[in-house]
């Protein structure tokens, strides 16, 4: 056995055992320990990707000395190294974007404390994308629960109170969900690791026996794992959420959180149940058609907002409509759109949130249209960082949005029966982000109608270069680099999602 | 009202213009210089009675600060929306829109309610639909009786050491799960005390007087002969109790979870007996955070050696002892003490900070 194949497991753990550790420790120490784990693990995650890539196949990692269906097991893939490098990435870029304003908003005392379930939330997504065995999914679905609700609420304001029982209530229901889906495939199958149930659900689907529970087990799945990443008809507590939070937390909620859980749905479609059983019990139908309902739902309340955080997190509604609309399309085409999309989505949400904060900070903290007037001019950097984000969803040509919509209109050609459908809400939705984005960006640019602020200076005087911080500057710079990146050199990552879902199966 | 035309008033292209620069809200039928801050999209815009919101925007600004009460709630705001709508529409009608919306209100709650009602009906009779179709409940034939449990039963001691197969399950064969669990207890804690600890640390004199203000030991019972006399008879039992569920955890049933769960219950009785004073002598929140620190490091290294073993196909090379014997069982024993400290710090911690937020 190879030392790389060791990885995952040490990234994983490696997060829990310094969130355990930053319990004794000072805000700022907790910090640095936090940025070096995540560093340490986006250089782990890049090596079991290599490693994968090279040999070309997928592999299981006991975790203990048991083999598959009496222990527990997690399994890294292409696929996997992929996703678990980009998320620890956006992480690691979220978290030193947003430090300036973690400070000011989190009470010095609890400094540690934010970065503990910053530690777990990692950790637990890194879990998520690893593991191969349902019940540990649901364990650290608990623990990236409660992470979420405390990065939401430690801010302290009434609102993020508020918000982050909004977000406990609809979290638990999609947990409890979850579980009951569990349950009901244990008592059907008797096993919880994936791949002796897909053995198992197999067997059961020859036989016809037990097809009601294994249609109800599909339902109750996808619709927790829905709730929790905010599809449309539940997406009620997304704008509060993502909209009262430090920027940091937005940005991994919005970015990560939420995509987690996508990730585990598709797992959870591609290794316990067979792809084509997903299609031939229509939930993907259901998934699409409410993935269509978010996009638009979503665009439309985003262009009556009037603050404009709770415009980016009604977008955030319309892209999570994106990607269940590819993953409701059955096509292994749309499956590779819709996990290009989550990475896209999760790029530029990160960009978006950090940089309308830097926004916010030079016009008085205010979040509504009017006080935003000529912020793209006191502070450029953001204004930039804005403006790419906002190309990027909206679909401009060598950013990352581009390609996920190019990717969803191919895939929508070779899913007959949805082809049209997809095409339309594609059109409509893509002219609806532009609406509300550039109605803001055009904003961004125009000279302030009061004299109030003077331009390149924030509030306290600070000028230049002085009103973002080291870390925002990279952060900003670096996630727009990325969006770049994701846009221009699209072509080997689509490949690798390719790759990497066919060793799912 | 202002000078400039209301929304009505304008054209198709004005329109747009104003809403792209910001100053008009699709939602409302008023421009932001009438109303200053927008109110959000409630549903209740039009307030009832004043007296009673009033009464509710007192003890929202209260909890959360004066900025959160929306703006539509305030008595100026009913008042000046009803002027206007007299204004667009004559007085006359201004009373019949209210109540028109008033009507409105009532009978999106009533459906609401019919709605959820039946939304849960729906759910329940699909889950017992469902239950129609599992397999029987305690049929040896159960899908759910395979090879798995088989194992556990059959080969549980000798692999594991532990006479109790749950035990055994949960600590060695899926050990990760219980690593979560534990992990889930240390993060509820931490969030709790997001929420509630009370810091005074920073020198500011709110929090200062916060702290005095939550701070109830002023109000303890200080003599309470009987609670003590009952107390001094049932602590060292109960703390004894808990004691003896995790050493035996792999032996009999029990473990660190529910004896953890014993401990914490007693010490809280303690604590609610002597007070904080006699309590933080010996478990103040410094002993806490290294307590959990070293169970959690402690199960973390361990369980880390033992999965690197196992996937690397190594020996572990730790002892399982005879089976039935207090020493036995490998890592279990050791790891049934971490998750009792973990789980009684947990409770413990709990109350103490809803009681007074902090330790």
């Amino acid at each position: 056995m190879s030392f790389v194949q060791n990885f995952p497991f040490f990234s994983i753990i490696l997060a829990m055992f310094s969130g355990i550790v930053s319990s004794v420790l000072k805000g700022k120490k907790a910090r640095v320990l936090s940025v070096c784990a995540i560093s340490v693990t986006i250089f782990m995650s890049a090596a079991v990707l290599a490693y994968c890539a090279a040999t070309g196949e997928s592999y299981v990692y006991w975790m203990g000395h048991f083999p598959a269906p009496w222990g527990n097991e997690i399994r890294a893939g292409v696929l996997e190294g992929l996703t678990a490098l980009l998320f620890s990435a956006i992480m690691l870029l979220s978290v030193i974007g947003g430090v300036k304003y973690t400070q000011t908003d989190v009470e010095p005392s609890k400094q540690n404390l934010f970065y503990i379930l910053i530690d777990l939330m990692l950790s637990s997504l890194l879990a998520l994308v690893y593991t191969n065995d349902l019940f540990t999914a649901y364990v650290f679905v608990e623990i990236n629960t409660i992470a979420g609700c405390g990065l939401i609420m430690i801010t302290q304001t009434g609102r993020s109170l508020t918000a982050a029982i909004r977000y406990m209530v609809m979290s638990s229901l999609g947990s409890g969900l979850f579980l009951i889906g569990l349950s009901l495939l244990y008592d059907v199958t008797g096993q919880l690791l994936m791949s002796p149930a897909q053995e198992a659900v197999g067997k059961i689907v020859e036989s016809g026996q037990y097809e009601i529970p294994l249609l109800v087990i599909v339902a109750v799945v996808s619709v927790g794992l829905a709730i929790k990443s905010g599809l449309f008809p539940f997406h009620y507590w997304i704008p509060d959420t993502y909209g009262y939070a430090t920027p940091t937390a937005s940005a991994i909620l919005s970015s990560l959180v939420s995509k987690g859980y996508i990730f585990l749905l598709i797992k959870f479609y591609y290794r316990v149940l067979s792809p084509e059983s997903v299609v031939r019990s229509h939930i993907g139908n259901v998934l699409f058609l409410f993935g269509v309902a978010g996009m638009m739902v979503g665009s439309l309340r985003a262009i009556m907002q009037t603050d404009t955080r709770k415009m980016i997190a009604y977008s955030s509604v319309a892209q999570i409509g994106y990607i269940y609309m590819g993953i409701g399309l059955g096509t292994p085409e749309g499956m590779i759109a819709a996990v290009f999309h989550i990475f896209s989505h999760g790029a530029t949400k990160a960009l978006l949130f950090l940089s309308a904060r830097g926004l916010y900070r030079v016009s008085g903290d205010r979040t509504d249209f009017l006080a935003l007037r000529g912020s793209g001019y006191r502070n450029r950097l953001a204004g930039v960082g804005f403006l790419v984000g906002s190309l990027s969803m909206v679909g401009f040509p060598m950013l990352s949005g581009f390609i996920s919509k190019l990717l969803f209109a191919t895939s929508a050609m070779a899913s007959p029966g949805k082809t049209l459908t997809t095409l339309i809400a594609l059109a409509v939705s893509t002219v609806l982000n532009a609406v509300y984005f550039l109605r803001l960006l055009t904003g961004l640019y125009r000279p302030a109608r009061s004299g109030a602020y003077a331009a390149g200076a924030g509030p306290d005087g600070a000028a230049g270069e002085q009103i973002n911080g080291l870390g925002f500057r990279m952060a900003v710079l670096c996630l727009i680099a990325f969006n770049l990146i994701l846009g221009l050199f699209s072509q080997p990552i689509v490949r690798a999602i390719t790759e990497g879902l066919a060793m799912f199966s | 009202m202002s000078k400039r035309k209301s929304p009505q008033e304008l054209g198709g292209y004005l329109k747009f213009k104003r809403w792209l620069a910001g100053d008009l809200d699709l939602l409302e039928d008023v421009t932001e210089d009438a109303v200053p801050a927008a109110a959000p999209e409630s549903a209740d815009r039009l307030p009832a009675r004043d007296s009673a919101l009033e009464s509710r925007r007192r003890a929202s600004e209260e909890v959360y600060g004066p900025e959160v009460w929306p703006q539509s709630h305030t008595p100026g705001y009913a008042q000046a929306w009803r002027d206007r709508v007299a204004l667009q529409k004559g007085a006359g009608d201004a009373q019949a829109v209210l109540q028109a919306q008033e009507k409105s209100l009532q009978f999106f709650r009533a459906v609401y309610k019919i709605m959820a009602v039946l939304l849960c009906g729906a759910i329940i009779l699909v889950f017992l639909w469902t239950t129609v179709h599992l397999p029987p409940f305690g049929s040896p034939d159960n899908p759910a009786n395979n090879e798995v449990p088989a194992r556990y039963i059959r080969h549980g001691v000798e692999e594991t050491g532990a006479t109790n197969f749950v035990t055994g399950m949960i600590l060695d064969y899926r050990a990760f799960d219980t690593f979560g669990e534990s992990c889930v207890l240390f993060i509820a804690s931490c969030c709790v005390q997001v929420l509630l600890r009370v810091d005074a640390c920073d020198g500011k004199s709110a929090a200062r007087t916060r702290v005095q203000q939550e701070n109830d030991r002023l109000f303890e019972p200080k003599n309470d002969g009987i609670l003590q006399q009952t107390a001094r008879l049932l602590v060292p039992l109960i703390m004894i109790f808990g004691v003896y569920i995790i050493l035996n955890g792999h032996l009999s049933p029990g473990g660190g979870f529910s004896g953890g769960a014993v401990l914490g219950s007693g010490l809280i009785l303690y604590l609610n007996t002597f007070g904080f004073a006699k309590t933080e002598r010996f478990f103040n929140e410094r002993v806490y955070r290294r307590m959990t620190l070293c169970a959690l490091t402690f199960y973390c290294l361990a369980k880390s050696y033992s999965f690197f073993t196992g996937a690397n196909h190594l020996e572990s090379g730790i002892p399982l002892g005879t089976p039935g014997a207090i020493l036995s069982s490998g890592l279990i024993l050791p790891l049934n003490i971490c998750v009792g400290l973990v789980v009684m710090g947990t409770m413990y911690s709990f109350y103490t900070l809803f009681r007074k937020g902090g330790m």
